[in-house]
């Protein structure tokens, strides 16, 4: 449901990167979406279309490359990718974890012309 | 031509965010975020938060809600200074509308603010408000699986909050296991078990908040690493 300000977010953040550079267009934005940040990529290309209209990025592709949770436990160091409802270390079966990734929300790079 | 630009989509509003912390800082007010979803009890449990340490700080509140001012009314009967933020549709506070709101609250006549998100536990943990503590509630009768459901808020929450514990009879809500997935989660958190309709569980409630608020604001101001 937050993809609406993150899209504008990603946007204005792009066209800042863009005008740095002094190019024309954008052609492509590559995001990273961290599983554990919820935000639907469908959703985002959706509003990215409808806001980019009349900015150099009105129709930059865009890529999502999504992050898996990960998590070590603190018990004996194991990573692994946390199950739906269960968040215990497949090795030792205690339940203490540190997310090692899966938050992630950022733009990766853009293609300009 | 590719351009390596590797920054966080949300880096504006956490430049906000810390803009609202540096104002809050200033007039020494200790903010609370608090988040849940619809119905859980966020408003209710500011309302006995008021009235148990009403005598002892100066609270002030903001309401987040997508439309109308109940929340802001029922909070205003309590005599503390109060601000409705409608967003409009938008499924969370950002640290902006804070910004805009804080310019409108007697901050040198406050010692404790809460911040009430909108009800929803996806959205609001991407947006850093320049909060001190996130609490988070969740309700007996929502069951215990939101943990799993949506484990980003209850990650970085500093107090879980487990309301209508009168309720429990009646659900299947396992308080102890839930206690020990959030254990597994996040090791910071403190977790409370109230009921607002009872009040059992709430001096305990208070104790926290005004322990943490102390000493004002050397603690853990940036979100500790687990």
């Amino acid at each position: 449901m937050h993809e609406l300000s993150i899209t504008q977010s990603m946007l204005d953040l792009v066209l800042e990167e863009a005008n740095k550079t002094g190019t024309g267009k954008v052609r492509k934005i590559n995001l990273v979406f961290g599983d554990m940040a919820g935000v639907v990529g469908d959703c985002v290309q959706f509003y990215f279309e409808f806001l980019s209209r009349g900015t150099i990025a009105e129709g930059a592709s865009v890529s999502f490359r999504k992050v898996p949770t990960q998590a070590r436990c603190r018990e004996c160091g194991q990573e692994f990718t946390p199950e739906e409802f269960d968040w215990s270390c497949p090795k030792c079966h205690k339940v203490s974890v540190e997310i090692t990734a899966g938050k992630e929300l950022f733009v990766e790079s853009i293609e300009v012309e | 031509m590719n351009i390596k630009i590797l920054k966080d989509i949300l880096s504006a509003n956490d430049q906000i965010a810390e803009r609202n912390r540096a104002l809050l800082d200033k007039h020494k007010v200790f903010a609370l975020n608090v988040m849940s979803s619809p119905g859980a009890g966020k408003t209710s449990l500011i309302l006995d938060t008021i009235r148990t340490l009403k005598k002892r700080k100066r609270v002030g509140v903001i309401e987040g809600d997508i439309s109308s001012t109940i929340d802001a009314e029922k909070v205003k009967k309590e005599r503390v200074p109060v601000l409705q933020i409608n967003t409009g549709g938008e499924c969370h506070l950002d640290a902006a509308m804070i910004n805009r709101a804080l310019e409108n609250m007697p901050l040198e006549e406050m010692d404790l603010l809460f911040i009430e998100n909108v009800g929803n536990l996806v959205c609001p943990g991407e947006f850093k408000l320049g909060e001190d503590r996130k609490v988070l509630i969740v309700s007996a009768p929502e069951g215990d699986d939101k943990i799993y459901k949506y484990p980003l808020l209850f990650h970085l929450a500093d107090a879980v909050v487990v309301n209508k514990i009168d309720l429990l009879p009646y659900t299947t809500f396992d308080v102890d296991g839930f206690s020990k997935a959030l254990k597994g989660l996040n090791q910071k958190a403190r977790l409370f078990r109230v009921s607002c309709t009872t009040h059992e569980g709430i001096e305990d409630w208070t104790d926290w908040v005004l322990s943490t608020m102390r000493p004002p604001k050397q603690t853990s101001r940036r979100q500790p690493r687990p």
